[in-house]
């Protein structure tokens, strides 16, 4: 891709976030001659699957809390030719609040580290989205109080601050993060009474040849499976945590049988004393500097709204792609070759056939996981009135339900302008599929976030100016 | 005995220093978060809310929840799983938007 | 095949704050009432507005007298609901930058004072009595203590309960596809997608689609979108007590121009964060994030309340004023086609003229003489095209 010789000197490709997907496309795209950017809110590269202790600690094996830790140092050491020879200029601590299109190119608006210090615009001919996923979490009683975390924050404060909420931790949710992150608690010190998992697992069972044809993903289900069993972690399936007890911190759940459903069934709950809970339900695309700017989307089978990708991983705004997770959760190794596919379709170069059939294969077993971890509509079960939906804004169901039944809210963005949920500062984001359900409004819309972080106000006050090179 | 997380990775990290939270001085390991750091104190909550005035800490470990905002070096709404703790690094337990002091 | 319902009085298109207003003094009025929205409740130029009721910002005219009017409408309607609306009669405090600027309000004032506008001039140093943050380099400045605020969504909401608590239908979700007519030309009642409602009157408060009702309707109404952002910040405390802008705003709101243009109106909220509006141009629908606009918007903020500067956004609002060429909306019964009656076009005053605007329909609908001489709100006033 040609950059326009009119223009102010600009990248042909900026890669949004640098976890599987977008590292293995930014090394791609810059084998195919590409000058990128590669960018993410962190520090470091990796992104949350790969998320490493930073060289302060000393970390002698991080690989131990790993699966396929040498794909990462691949990538990384990829990464890092390109950078020596300038094709890839990582710039780490970039948090990206917004995409403009401009003309025939883009404009990736960024703040600056953690604390927001700057601003910096960085310009690219073409965009490539990678910014991954965050947990879908589903609210009951309890789940505001200290200790209680999600499950990929355990994974996340362990693996790069080697740190632990508590001494004895339930899992509970739905998805296998649940076992990943059991696995790493327990083989890391931890005792982990339960991992409670709202699915009976059957919908893996349905269709046995998708599996057979991914062993790897049945290596690392496997991998979990065996740490569990040597550290004698009893897994409870159709079970979930209807309350979290505790006045300060979390002191133990109550654990309950679910139906089918999902509904708890009175009468099976049985107590487990803990200091820390872990719960996630799955995990939700990041899509809202996409979506913004008007993308199609599609709800995958696990109800999560996905961008809408054609073969070459372009979305529908003309020069978008977008690689991993934010095309429907799938995992690392399908990031990467996602990656891979839409670095070529970037440079205008064939993809090896072989590439786009493993794809193909590692996308069908997403859409059946997904479809297996699909929440039943019996979770709202488990909620009291007063359980709060939204954490940022402490907005209860009763309050939610008062807009829907007596207010004439029936979607998820009346109910936030008449309750504030969802306008709290992390924007919808830990409530967001919680209220869609109450709501009643069925398959959530996609995202409307003008900006995907909080922007510090003088940096939109002050003039635009390009970037540092990383 | 249990191990412990850096034993798991055979971590041999620099010399600890302290960072100050609420007044009283927290290890921090270098590299650590903020949030970390006082994980490893077994430290939950530094932050009560707006309305209800209730603890939170860490909830989503990853920067998208802001359950773990705190006041850091005199700066509220700062995200402690995100930022590093910093030897000399202080940190105070957030009361709702953490701007009394702006108040007419 | 549709859907058939008993015979109505009126249907009310559009479930926006003016629509909800309709149908509440309809309703009040002993009319059978109902409202039918294509979206959500408050999900149009409603869902997105700040929630001005200002008198501040109006000359003498028809659109003032209508402001004065809904101001003591809005009031009454506090009585009971104001706490569910988050009504706040805050007043409103416009500032000047320069000596000339401040002899500009000064005028204004003396004009508005005339028709019944409270208005009182705030020298340069009396100014942070009023607004501690505001910014010490102002000229001067003007207290209007009628001008108030309501959160745009609520009101809508809690006066669309008021009309169910007395009869009225709410039918969201639902689009009209078309005005059914007699040979003669009188309104019969709409059709949805899914079915027939039948009345002898339809209110037309679509707002921004106004135009595109009266066309099924039969009539020319040229109702265009005016686009604008509000920037809106994290949670805070109490820092700003008034709603507050520059005078340039007049000007703005005022100007027919179709570019951009930004003057920072400025208020805290009962929930926390901190609303910056306005800007104003005519891009049509395009709903993309303006970086211009939200550059000038924070950089005019941060020159009035330089303690803004510190503060953080979190997100945006944006929608789509609906405006008529004029600047004055279309309200009342259209003469050309018996039975239709407008409420749209208020521009981005349609939160404040909201009851007003209400009011004067069911009167028309009633059979009773209106409040307010409707003839400068004529719809027919625009020849076609």
């Amino acid at each position: 891709m040609p950059t326009s010789p009119s223009d102010v000197p600009r990248y042909d490709l900026a890669v949004i976030g640098a976890g599987p997907a977008g590292l293995a496309a930014a090394v791609t795209a810059a084998d195919l001659g590409l000058r990128c950017a590669l960018l993410d809110a962190g520090r470091q590269t990796g992104g949350q699957y790969y998320r490493h202790p930073a060289p302060g600690l000393g970390a002698a094996r991080p690989d131990r809390l790993h699966h396929g830790w040498s794909a990462y140092t691949g990538l990384a050491d990829r990464l890092a030719a390109h950078e020596r020879a300038g094709r890839v200029g990582f710039l780490g601590g970039h948090q990206v609040w917004a995409l403009e299109r401009t003309g025939d190119g883009y404009a990736v608006h960024v703040t600056l580290g953690p604390e927001a210090a700057d601003r910096a615009t960085v310009p690219a001919a073409a965009v490539l989205l990678a910014t991954g996923a965050y947990e879908r979490q589903l609210p009951f009683p309890g789940w505001t109080l200290p200790g209680v975390v999600t499950a990929g924050g355990a994974q996340a404060m362990l693996k790069a601050g080697l740190v632990l909420p508590g001494r004895r931790i339930v899992v509970a949710g739905s998805g296998p993060l649940l076992l990943a992150a059991a696995s790493s608690l327990v083989t890391a010190g931890a005792e982990v009474p339960a991992v409670v998992e709202a699915t009976a697992y059957l919908g893996y069972a349905r269709r046995p040849g998708v599996l057979a044809a991914v062993p790897a993903k049945l290596v690392e289900g496997a991998g979990h499976g065996s740490a569990l069993l040597r550290h004698r972690v009893r897994l409870r399936l159709r079970s979930a945590v209807v309350e979290a007890h505790g006045t300060d911190r979390v002191t133990a759940v109550t654990v309950a049988r679910l139906d089918a459903d999902w509904r708890p069934v009175p009468g099976t709950e049985r107590r487990i004393d803990c200091d820390a809970l872990a719960v996630g339900h799955g995990l939700l695309p990041q899509i809202e500097l996409a979506t913004e700017l008007g993308a199609a989307t599609r709800t995958g089978p696990d109800g999560a709204v996905a961008l809408q990708v054609d073969a070459r991983m372009l979305t529908t705004v003309p020069g978008l792609w977008s690689a991993g997770e934010t095309n429907g959760v799938g995992g690392a190794d399908l990031a990467i070759a996602e990656g891979e596919l839409a670095a070529h379709a970037v440079a205008d170069r064939a993809p090896r056939p072989a590439l786009v059939r493993r794809r193909a294969r590692l996308r069908a077993f997403a859409e059946l996981m997904a479809a297996a971890h699909r929440p039943g509509p019996g979770w709202t079960g488990w909620l009291r009135p007063d359980t709060d939906v939204c954490r940022c804004e402490e907005v209860p169901v009763a309050r939610i339900r008062e807009a829907v039944e007596e207010l004439g809210a029936g979607d998820p963005r009346t109910v936030k302008l008449l309750t504030r949920a969802g306008m709290g500062w992390c924007q919808g984001r830990m409530c967001g599929p919680a209220v869609a359900w109450l709501a009643g409004s069925g398959e959530p819309g996609p995202d409307r976030r003008p900006f995907a972080c909080p922007v510090p106000l003088s940096q939109l006050a002050a003039e635009q100016r390009a970037a540092a090179e990383g | 005995m249990r191990r412990t997380p850096a034993e798991l990775v055979g971590a041999e990290p620099g010399p600890a220093h302290h960072i100050d939270f609420d007044g009283r001085p927290v290890p921090a390991l270098p590299g650590q978060s903020i949030a970390a750091a006082l994980w490893a104190d077994g430290v939950l909550a530094w932050r009560t809310t707006r309305v209800g005035g209730r603890p939170r800490g860490v909830f989503c470990g990853i920067g998208a929840c802001f359950d773990c905002l705190a006041t850091v070096n005199g700066r509220p709404n700062q995200r402690t799983c995100l930022l590093p703790a910093e030897p000399g690094t202080t940190v105070t337990t957030q009361e709702g938007h953490g701007r009394a002091d702006l108040a007419i | 095949m549709l859907k058939t319902e008993p015979p109505l009085d009126v249907v009310v298109v559009g479930a926006g704050v003016v629509g909800a207003a309709c149908a509440y003094y309809a309703a009040r009025a002993g009319l059978a009432v109902t409202v039918v929205d294509r979206g959500p409740v408050a999900g149009g130029t409603t869902g997105a507005g700040e929630g001005n009721l200002l008198v501040s910002d109006k000359e003498p005219g028809p659109e003032l007298d209508l402001a004065l009017l809904s101001l003591r409408l809005w009031r009454e309607l506090a009585d009971d609901l104001g706490a569910a609306m988050e009504y706040e009669p805050k007043g409103g405090v416009v500032v000047s930058s320069t000596p000339a600027g401040q002899e500009a309000l000064r005028a204004f004032a003396a004009q508005q004072a005339a028709v019944g506008v409270v208005a009182e001039e705030i020298p340069a140093e009396r100014l942070q009595e009023l607004e501690p943050h505001l910014s010490p380099r102002m000229a001067g400045g003007f207290h209007y203590p009628q001008d108030a605020q309501v959160q745009p969504a609520l009101a809508a909401a809690h006066l669309l309960r008021e009309a169910r608590r007395l009869g009225a239908k709410l039918i969201t979700g639902e689009t009209v596809r078309a005005v059914r007519r007699r040979p003669d030309g009188a309104v019969l009642g709409v059709e949805t997608d899914r079915r027939r409602l039948d009345a002898p009157a339809v209110v037309n408060a679509a707002g921004t689609w106004g135009g595109e009702l009266a066309g099924l309707a039969g009539v020319h109404l040229p109702v265009l979108p005016r686009r604008g952002f509000v920037l809106v910040t994290e949670p805070l405390p109490r820092i700003i007590r008034h709603k507050v802008y520059a005078a340039d705003y007049v000007a703005d709101v005022a100007s027919g121009s179709a570019g951009l243009q930004t003057s920072a109106v400025i208020e805290g909220t009962p929930g926390g964060p901190v609303l910056i509006g306005a800007s104003r141009e005519r891009v049509g629908f395009d709903r993309t994030l303006s970086q211009e606009a939200l550059h000038r918007l924070a950089a005019q903020a941060a020159e009035l309340f330089p303690v803004l500067a510190d503060v953080t956004v979190m997100r945006v609002y944006r929608g789509f004023r609906p405006y008529l060429p004029d600047h004055l909306p279309a309200i009342g019964a259209d003469p050309r086609v018996p039975g239709l009656y407008h409420a749209c076009g208020h521009e981005g005053a349609g939160i404040g003229l909201a009851p007003a605007t209400g009011l004067l329909i069911a009167e028309q609908l009633t059979g009773k003489q209106p409040e307010l001489d409707l003839v400068p709100f004529r719809a027919d006033r625009f020849p076609a095209a």
